[in-house]
């Protein structure tokens, strides 16, 4: 566990407390480190089994199972695309395709400057304005793939100039 | 117990409320394939639906009638029985269910069958025979495979996996922190370590239980035969060593019964296979009594670290260097005995047979994958040799011999060899049972301290499979606390006791593998499937019947206690001196190390 900072043993020993009274805490232990840091690495599996006693092979099983979970760290900005049926129907692997396309990275996966990730969504409920792109929580109604470009150039912009 | 009416293949029986319908049907003389259920819900994930039946479930209405709802397809190792209903497995829909069912598996499947190592003992085979599968009905994509043979111990090879989850099962049963888990989803799950390591770099202590549960050849130890053919043809002399519970058990790869001892078969077949000596690990055992037991009297009479731990099982010594090595200072500092036999071997036998120490291999047949990696270990190399050169298992040798054309069961009964070294007592037999270090042990520590033999030699309080055995002795008026744990989910309760400071023992034994050494990681499989003449309770009482032949083998023996072994009093007066000289702790002694769970990848 040589790679945690002690802020970060200090913060995640406090989320596995925060369940300490719950009779299967795991879900939700995993799921408030995601939050926080975006990824749950090995080492930080080894650290919530010795907090709760799961095992990591436990641990690391259900965090490959959920596609919520991560083991790397994501970008900055994540693009998740819907492929639900009406998005599906209306064009949207075109458009995942086009951000794969411009970003050079397949679905699941992040740019090298740690920027974009994109996440291939089962339905995301928003089936009226097909097809459905939502990038950290913002959604964008209709994507056209000639508008691809433009979406990342304005974040690249945003991205870039926080950085 | 509540009994339960209801009807298989229209025939009206009573069972015991709460069985699922797979083990109904069993009770009542039915075999419904399965891969997935195992041992009395020990793995029940209806994973592999191999095992599908149709059901009916019955309700009275106000009459008392029974009125039947809907004929369906169940996993029956889940679905739990239900008053009057009607189970039906030879319809045609249920057995096309079954094949199915198993030609799914087969199209995702390694059919390298020839070439396999479990052929003949594999379930899926087995269940393809059954049900009439054919494996190239479904022909498509395969999911990606990981093939692991990077430790001597264990190999992993996923495209045999077919995913029913006994090994993570009985890892975590044995162990409480299971190594083997599912990972990924869909059609890209497979089974392995965290992050799909190899199982060195895995809190993986090599004990082969997995091994023992794999319905097929996904999960083997690694064949080391090719090594003791290529020390044959290189014209060394090659000798061999057996370890007390191999002999409770090679008769099952013959089609014995269970419990059946064949030293006498063993010891033939081994001269026959070209063997130049054939010893007996018991000697050893004998000797490693001789050491522990001084070194623990030792502790105890200098202010030493207690307890103190034995150090036989290569499974438990991995366990403590993984998983607790700031209490490798309680562990015993003796070589388990047969790398004690095979130090003694090459730096006193060889010289006094006229042999150079370096054209000795030494092989060892043991019930257990983990000894391949331990006799691979560093720490057991003496003067630049390796104290082993090669380990087979008890199913290896089986294999050997069976491939070198002998009829086993034929066999005449011979004797070891004991020029020098190679007697034992019945103390070094029971090594091969949980417990038994601890009694061989106590037998031998009651004579030092009290010159007295223990009355009627057996040490009751350390047999049986309880999780954790303990006693306390008065030995001379000093009182000496002993536990016994087999598995590391026992070992860890007394584990954790010493590293809060409240441990009360002495001296603990402790086994890597349910039930010591009789259920390692290298012996025959137990199958229901393969063993139509056992009893049907065979899966609870295989341990004892093994164990009852190691016993007996103590019973018939003259001398049982360890300091009566003529040979070894003549070891130490001609060559050792006395149990922890000087030469005694090199050649017989070694160091432990500690290592992280998961090393940098």
């Amino acid at each position: 566990m040589a790679h945690l900072s002690d802020a970060a043993v200090a913060k995640i020993n406090e989320i596995c407390d925060r369940y300490a009274d719950e009779r299967t805490p795991l879900m939700m232990i995993l799921s408030d480190i995601q939050k926080e840091y975006g990824y749950i690495p090995l080492e930080v599996q080894e650290l919530v089994s010795a907090k709760t006693g799961v095992s990591v092979a436990e641990i690391y099983g259900v965090v490959t199972f959920y596609s919520f979970f991560s083991l790397k760290p994501k970008g900055k900005y994540i693009i998740g695309v819907c492929l639900g049926t009406a998005c599906y129907v209306k064009g949207a692997q075109q458009v995942i395709d086009k951000f794969s396309e411009i970003l050079k990275i397949a679905p699941g996966e992040t740019t090298e400057d740690g920027l974009f990730t994109i996440d291939a969504l089962r339905c995301i409920g928003a089936c009226g304005i097909a097809p459905a792109v939502s990038i950290n929580g913002k959604v964008y109604p209709k994507v056209e793939v000639k508008a691809i470009p433009g979406i990342i150039e304005e974040l690249r912009a945003e991205g870039g100039a926080n950085a | 117990m509540a009994k339960i009416n209801l009807i298989i293949e229209g025939i009206p029986y009573e069972v015991e409320a709460g069985l699922t319908v797979l083990e109904a049907a069993r009770l009542c003389g039915y075999e419904i394939p399965t891969l997935c259920a195992f041992n009395h819900g020990e793995c029940n994930r209806g994973s592999c639906r191999v095992c599908l039946v149709e059901v009916q479930e019955g309700r009275k209405n106000d009459a008392g009638e029974v009125m039947y709802g809907p004929q369906r397809l169940v996993a029956s190792c889940v679905y739990p029985i239900t008053p009057d209903m009607k189970v039906i497995i030879s319809s045609p829909k249920a057995t096309a269910a079954r094949r199915a069912s198993v030609e799914l598996l087969l199209s995702n499947h390694s059919m390298k069958c020839q070439q396999c190592d479990k052929n003949e003992k594999c379930e899926l085979l087995h269940v393809a025979k059954i049900t009439g599968a054919r494996e190239d009905m479904f022909l498509g994509t395969q999911t990606e495979t990981t093939y692991d043979d990077v430790t001597p111990s264990i190999v992993r090879d996923t495209s045999k996996c077919v995913l029913c989850g006994r090994c993570v099962a009985r890892c975590a049963n044995a162990h409480g922190d299971g190594v083997l888990t599912f990972q990924n989803r869909g059609f890209k799950t497979i089974i392995g370590p965290a992050q799909n390591r190899t199982f060195d770099k895995a809190p993986c202590i090599m004990c082969g239980q997995c091994i023992n549960v794999c319905p097929t050849g996904a999960l083997m130890e690694k064949n080391d035969i090719a090594k003791v053919d290529a020390a044959m043809a290189s014209g060394k002399y090659v000798v061999v060593q057996t370890a007390p519970a191999v002999r409770a058990a090679l008769g099952e790869e013959f089609g014995m019964k269970i419990g059946t001892p064949v030293t006498g078969k063993m010891v033939a077949a081994l001269r026959r296979l070209g063997f130049k000596k054939v010893f007996d690990t018991n000697f050893a055992a004998d000797l490693t009594i001789m050491e522990e037991a001084t070194e623990l009297l030792g502790r105890i009479k200098n202010g030493g670290k207690l307890p103190m731990i034995t150090s036989c099982s290569p499974g438990w010594v991995n366990y403590a260097e993984i998983r607790y090595n700031d209490l490798l200072g309680h562990l015993s500092s003796c070589k388990s005995p047969h790398e004690m036999m095979g130090s003694v071997l090459k730096h006193f036998w060889a010289e006094k047979a006229g042999i150079k120490a370096e054209d000795l291999f030494v092989v060892s047949v043991m019930p257990c994958s983990s000894k391949k990696y331990e006799a691979d270990r560093e720490q057991l190399k003496t003067r630049g040799l390796k104290d082993v050169d090669a380990v087979l298992t008890t199913r290896e040798l089986g294999r050997l011999i069976k491939r070198s054309g002998i009829n086993f069961v034929k066999l005449p009964d011979e004797e070891f060899d004991m020029d020098l070294i190679g007697e034992y007592t019945g103390a070094g037999v029971i090594f091969g049972v949980t417990g038994g270090v601890m009694e061989a042990a106590v037998r031998t520590a009651h004579f030092v301290l009290t010159g007295k033999e223990i009355e009627g030699v057996k040490f009751e309080a350390a047999r049986g499979f309880d999780g954790i055995k303990e006693a306390s002795l008065d030995l001379n008026g000093q009182t000496i606390n002993i536990a016994v744990a087999h598995g590391m989910k026992n070992a860890k309760v007394l584990l954790d006791q010493i590293r809060a400071g409240e441990s009360k023992y002495h001296f603990i034994e402790i086994m890597g593998c349910p039930g010591g050494c009789i259920n390692g990681g290298g012996q025959p499989y137990v199958r229901e499937c393969f063993l139509p003449n056992e009893d049907a309770d065979i899966l609870d009482t295989y341990k004892a019947k093994r164990a009852a032949a190691l016993y007996s083998e103590d019973e018939r023996q003259t001398v049982r206690q360890s300091h009566n072994n003529p040979q070894i009093k003549a070891l130490y007066e001609q060559f050792l001196g006395e149990p922890n000289s000087h030469l005694a702790h090199e050649l017989l002694h070694t160091e432990y190390v500690a290592r992280v769970p998961f090393p940098e990848n």
